[in-house]
């Protein structure tokens, strides 16, 4: 109502304008109001498609979801580390497994920052990673079937929040341990955590052809707390900077404890440096506990196995690999501009920005201009490291993107704020109010090489009023601002699913074109599948009981089931011979322990069901396929566990 | 009806600058400003700061707008721009100087920081009083310093009961919704 208001009074301005002068001015007047219009900005016609993809992390959803923009749309929820109703995943047989830890089957996680896959420092659109923060892994997803196709637990880390950034070409996706731990962890008082915890980062290498993840080495580090980090890129490609806070070593009451020194650090690591090390033989290996889970897409089923052994990296062993650059105030966002000339710490405790200089850096390492050192690590001199400091005028500042033309954007948390800003001179050129507290912002290709500088997103902490009240909670809001002219215009305003903590945004015409249809029932390789309905039957091992079943609009081929016993153990094995994109088939059974099932043309999934009660018992598509869909149904008998009834099946008899 | 009070006013900004482009006859310039117009006003009136909200403790710009003894705390406020910061899910912890301890300073600074010219400077000094933290007054003799929002630290000392913060003394606090209002009979300058 608001917004329609306000349009309306422009055009009645712009109306005057034209009344009220003579035609020549009248004109530019009109067409300047017009092309300002947010709502024609952000219109995307019924049938038109968006320009960006951007994928938002759910946080405590433990998901992605896939918006569009300008548009704001939600066109799906992308189940990585939470199990999922919607799709049955992480309740299927086949998905299970990828919620699989050392600690157990874990249902779910804090999803935080996504990054897409590069290429030289470019996206390329292949996969895009995502860390969970609680229980510490590190998930990769297609970007073709817009699965989640692998999960790697993290050992000797914690609330693995600096994570998970990658490497210019995907070398290594990186996932720092917010919270520093025992390593190898053991019982011990927690009062001697200083100089007795380390922080771990992780460099897990990532398969250039299959997206495999790999520990390639952890480097232990001292006990600080490590909260952002992003690669370096182009210039300083081969580096890797991480925020810390928490240089105290507090273990109690951090707020107050945590914020006594001035300055923290951003630790630099030179990984190619390490890598080598570790490529000759360095690095020590030590037992450890965690899980891998790899999803196959042609038998469309996930295995875990867990690994025992991870290698270990002493910093001091590699010398010239890690030095801190001390940085004000609890630094929290991290971020490299396109050109890997500018680190910048986010003084979230500030009002500044502090951008230090990669080539400063680098001659100071050369000249050895140290400032002593801690647990052996080299501090550089803050004045022989730093190129400038934003003076804002904001409260808060938490992180940075670019735009690829010489501007930075960052978040103010406080003052509740996007502050443009110009690289070099360090001058303030726009702010623009968000609607409330922003955490991250997201510019498409905002951490690369090559950004595409043409909307921000702001994904605020508050809602309060920006939407009709829903009750004390509210989805987050978003906002998304043009950033093609000087200033920054508000264009649109929309609600989020969970908490994105950060999100990652790509040209659609990357993505698009590649995304895939439908799976090939030809190629489909479930040990359990059907790829014709001759070959659905029905098989007792024991007191387990497969079922192989097939879909097609609009029936289940068997349909009727008898011989079931109370006892049995009854899997459901469904191979959806659909080979027409975009037609699932669902199934779900009255009284079943679990969810329902969406299953993908061309796709097998299982649904287990341990029937308790004797009876005849329906199942159904859950999934309007057709005209035909609420006449696509079926019993299953179940008799008692001493019954002698033979098992049958069929369809149409 | 204060909503509608804001639709008026920018309807009339609206025609009024609509008179003032044909004398100038640069309709693009015109245009220009009808925006920024627009923008200008409602964005001094958007924000955290203006939810109605009677079910929520009062944040801490609420306490100090309630407070008969903090009006020129609330006007400095106003005149920085800053009330959309006071509402923030913080935590704050605001140090806020009665109008006594206002009168104290030397005759005409609050005049002349008051001026738009020095809304900076105003803002400046206002953050020199706030913390991002939420401590009761007991809790706050186990600092040493305090890091302030103008990116400046205040020092803590303590005497006998009593707490003093820069140099001023608190006398009174109030939990908020969002940290805690803790009175002072001192302006904090900063060094």
């Amino acid at each position: 109502m608001k917004n329609i208001k306000f349009q309306l009074l422009t055009l009645i301005g712009a109306i005057m304008l034209l009344t009220s002068c003579g035609d020549n001015n009248g004109k530019n007047a009109s067409s300047g109001a017009l092309r300002s219009s947010a709502a024609e900005k952000v219109y995307v016609a019924p049938g038109e498609l968006d320009e960006f993809y951007a994928f938002m992390s759910g946080g405590y959803s433990g998901n992605i979801t896939v918006y569009g923009l300008p548009s704001g749309r939600m066109f799906k929820e992308i189940p990585v580390f939470s199990q999922f109703p919607t799709s049955g995943y992480g309740y299927s047989e086949e998905t299970k497994p990828m919620l699989e830890t050392s600690h157990g089957f874990v249902p779910w996680d804090d999803s935080h920052h996504p990054d897409i896959s590069q290429t030289k420092g470019v996206l390329d659109g292949r996969w895009i990673f995502i860390n969970g923060n609680n229980t510490p892994r590190i998930a990769r997803i297609s970007l073709t079937t817009f699965e989640t196709e692998e999960i790697i637990e993290v050992p000797n880390s914690a609330g693995n929040h600096s994570s998970s950034f990658i490497t210019e070409n995907t070398e290594y996706v990186v996932a720092g341990t917010r919270f520093s731990v025992p390593v190898p962890q053991r019982d011990m008082p927690i009062s001697e955590y200083k100089s007795n915890f380390k922080g771990a980062l992780s460099f897990i290498s990532v398969d250039p052809e299959h997206g495999h993840m790999d520990i390639k080495f952890q480097l232990l580090m001292p006990g600080f707390n490590y909260d952002l980090s992003h690669p370096g890129r182009d210039k300083s490609h081969g580096w890797f900077f991480f925020t810390t806070y928490n240089t105290e070593e507090a273990n109690s009451l951090l707020e107050v404890n945590a914020s006594q020194n001035d300055k923290d650090f951003i630790a630099a690591v030179n990984w190619k440096k390490i890598e080598e090390y570790v490529n000759n033989g360095g690095g020590t290996k030590m037992p450890a506990n965690y899980a891998h889970n790899v999803y196959d897409e042609a038998t469309h089923t996930a295995t875990s196995t867990i690994r025992k052994e991870v290698l270990t990296v002493d910093p001091l062993k590699v010398p010239g690999a890690v030095y801190f650059l001390p940085t004000p105030k609890s630094p929290h966002g991290c971020d490299v501009d396109p050109t890997g000339q500018y680190i910048i710490g986010n003084g979230k405790l500030s009002a500044d920005l502090t951008v230090h200089s990669f080539d400063k850096m680098i001659a100071a390492i050369e000249g050895k201009k140290f400032d002593g050192e801690a647990y052996g690590i080299p501090i550089l001199k803050f004045e022989d490291v730093l190129a400038g400091t934003v003076k804002s005028g904001g409260l808060g500042p938490l992180h940075t993107e670019f735009d690829g033309k010489g501007n930075a954007y960052t978040t103010f948390f406080i003052s509740s704020e996007v502050v443009k800003w110009k690289l070099g001179t360090w001058e303030v050129i726009d702010r623009k109010p968000t609607y409330y507290s922003v955490g991250h912002l997201m510019i498409p290709g905002g951490n690369s090489r090559k950004p595409f500088g043409k909307y921000v997103v702001a994904m605020n902490k508050i809602t309060k009023d920006r939407y009709l009240p829903t009750g004390p909670e509210m989805e987050h809001s978003a906002q998304l601002y043009d950033i093609t002219g000087e200033k920054m215009e508000l264009l649109y305003d929309f609600p989020t699913h969970g908490e994105p903590h950060y999100a990652a945004g790509i040209p659609a015409s990357i993505l698009a074109p590649k995304s895939k249809k439908i799976y090939r029932l030809d190629e489909n390789k479930h040990p359990y599948a059907v790829t014709s309905p001759d070959q659905a039957r029905v098989e007792r091992k024991g007191n387990e009981v497969h079922i192989y079943m097939s879909t097609i609009r609009s029936h289940f081929t068997p349909d009727n089931i008898e011989g079931v016993k109370v006892g049995d153990k009854v899997y459901f094995h469904i191979t959806n011979h659909e080979q027409d994109f975009d037609v699932p088939h669902g199934f779900a059974m009255l009284g079943q322990n679990t969810s329902e099932l969406l299953v993908m043309p061309g796709q097998t999934k299982t649904s287990i069901w341990e029937p308790k009660q004797v009876g005849v018992w329906p199942f159904y598509c859950t999934d309007f396929c057709s005209a035909l869909h609420q006449e696509m149904q079926g019993y299953v008998r179940v008799s008692p566990a001493n019954s002698n009834i033979e098992l049958s099946w069929s369809l149409g008899d | 009806m204060k909503i509608n009070h804001i639709y008026k006013t920018i309807y009339l900004l609206v025609v009024f600058i609509a008179f003032y482009s044909c004398k100038d006859n640069d309709a693009k310039q015109t245009t220009t400003s009808v925006q920024t117009t627009q923008e200008a006003v409602s964005d001094s009136q958007k924000g955290q700061a203006f939810i109605e909200d009677d079910s929520s403790t009062p944040n801490v710009l609420q306490i100090a707008m309630g407070s008969p003894d903090h009006t020129t705390l609330v006007a400095a406020v106003q005149a920085a721009g800053l009330e959309n910061s006071l509402v923030n899910a913080g935590p704050l912890m605001v140090f806020a100087p009665t109008n006594e301890a206002f009168a104290a300073l030397p005759p005409g600074t609050v005049e002349d920081l008051l001026k738009p010219e020095n809304k900076q400077k105003l803002a400046a000094i206002l953050k020199h009083h706030v913390t991002a933290g939420n401590y009761d007054k007991d809790f706050l003799k186990k600092f040493k310093k305090l890091g302030q929002a103008d990116d400046t630290n205040v020092m803590v000392e303590v005497k006998g009961e009593d707490v003093f913060i820069g140099g001023a003394k608190i006398v009174a606090s109030i939990k908020a919704g969002n940290g805690i209002v803790h009175v002072v009979d001192k302006v904090i300058l900063p060094e």
